[in-house]
């Protein structure tokens, strides 16, 4: 293991439950984008929220979607969820994030080390990199473990807030997600729209 | 090839103004609002890239990789701004799957200027090769997409394609053809 793996201190926690946790915390309407899969299962299941934003496939496009909706939207705060087997599809998208510098951008990674809807293979990463690590060095300099439930949410008011975009990783146990989001593109994007203000419902 | 055929005459510059294809590309995204431009970049649009850096009305960076551009346009779309991305032919290449996945399902009109290496002089035999993969993949999702060879076509081909782009809410590829470019060649 990594020096910086040997030295995280952090709790294992539940997917559903820290999405839970994030969801309860928003009161301005913030977006969320949910990735691929269990990440986006979990944001379904802690409640649709007209802000929110399901991904039905193009693994690893979490934060670049996020960061499109942080560029047009400079006021409004943008979470995106993301795996870790997920990010590892597009790790270069931390370097142009950490170049631009969208103060409104907060991402949030569920490392459980594996694909956990496939058969729950280990990632590559799993045994020998650290996301935290990946990040930092990718020039987030905002990026952090999260210890535990408690440390979780104190990350994410200390994002709302940040001048810089924010990265919290949190170590997950091996559950998979606790709904099914339903799979309609077109009203998941109209929706979306709708609730970001850009546009009417007919 | 279907581009020698469809187009026999040589560098179509006449009728055209002074304005160069760069500049043309630039004032008609800026007419259409377009105004975030992520990109991969190639030798070819590199006159292109570097005005759009030059206009304080542009928002414009490099990505990692093509598929990571349309993510940010797409989501830069639903939240009301309008984007185009800039890529060479091998960088469409990898874009098959968040073509199907993202933008075709979800109605995004997402625009892509393709500057197309692979044929008219190429001296990479891999170019010519995935240049061969793009058309099948862009008529496989029924994409709309136009090699554009002539200055003098360029304004509307653009213009017209960015519009039906946006109000239809489907993906354009625009392919810059060598013939408009003058394209890359073995001694650059």
């Amino acid at each position: 293991m990594s020096p910086a793996m040997e030295n995280r201190n952090t709790k294992i926690m539940n997917r559903f439950d820290v999405t839970s946790r994030l969801i309860a915390k928003l009161k301005n309407e913030e977006a969320v984008i949910g990735g691929i899969g269990n990440t986006n299962f979990d944001l379904w299941a802690a409640g649709h929220r007209p802000q929110n934003f399901y991904m039905l496939g193009s693994m690893g496009l979490a934060f670049p979607i996020a960061l499109g909706v942080a560029l047009a939207q400079p006021d409004r705060r943008v979470f995106a969820l993301e795996g870790d087997g997920s990010l590892l599809m597009q790790l270069g998208a931390l370097s142009t994030i950490a170049s631009l510098k969208p103060k409104n951008l907060i991402m949030i990674v569920m490392d459980n080390g594996i694909y956990q809807i496939t058969g729950a293979q280990p990632t590559p990463a799993a045994s020998v990199a650290d996301i935290v690590a990946i990040a930092l060095g990718s020039g987030l300099s905002n990026s952090a473990w999260a210890a535990d439930e408690e440390d979780f949410e104190r990350l994410v008011e200390a994002a709302m807030s940040a001048a810089e975009p924010s990265l919290i990783a949190v170590r997950i146990d091996d559950k998979p997600g606790v709904g099914t989001t339903r799979r309609d593109p077109v009203q998941i994007r109209e929706r979306f729209m709708h609730g970001l203000g850009v546009r009417e419902p007919l | 090839m279907a581009i020698a055929e469809q187009q026999t005459s040589p560098q179509a510059a006449h009728g055209s103004g002074d304005r160069s294809w760069h500049e043309i590309v630039l004032q008609t995204l800026k007419r259409n609002e377009i105004d975030l431009v992520p990109y991969v970049p190639d030798r070819v649009l590199t006159p292109l890239i570097k005005s759009l850096h030059a206009d304080p009305f542009f928002t414009t960076f490099a990505t990692a990789r093509e598929e990571e551009a349309v993510g940010i346009v797409s989501g830069a779309w639903m939240g009301g701004r309008r984007g185009a991305v800039l890529m060479q032919t091998s960088g469409f290449a990898t874009l098959a799957n968040v073509l199907a996945s993202l933008a075709v399902p979800y109605q995004i009109p997402l625009i892509m200027f393709v500057s197309e290496r692979g044929t008219l002089g190429e001296f990479n035999y891999g170019q010519s090769l995935v240049c061969r993969t793009m058309r099948p993949v862009l008529d496989s999702l029924a994409l709309e997409h136009h090699t554009i060879t002539r200055l003098d076509e360029l304004e509307f081909i653009t213009d017209r394609s960015i519009k039906q782009a946006v109000t239809t809410q489907a993906p354009v590829a625009l392919i810059l053809n060598p013939l408009l470019t003058g394209g890359k060649v073995f001694d650059k």
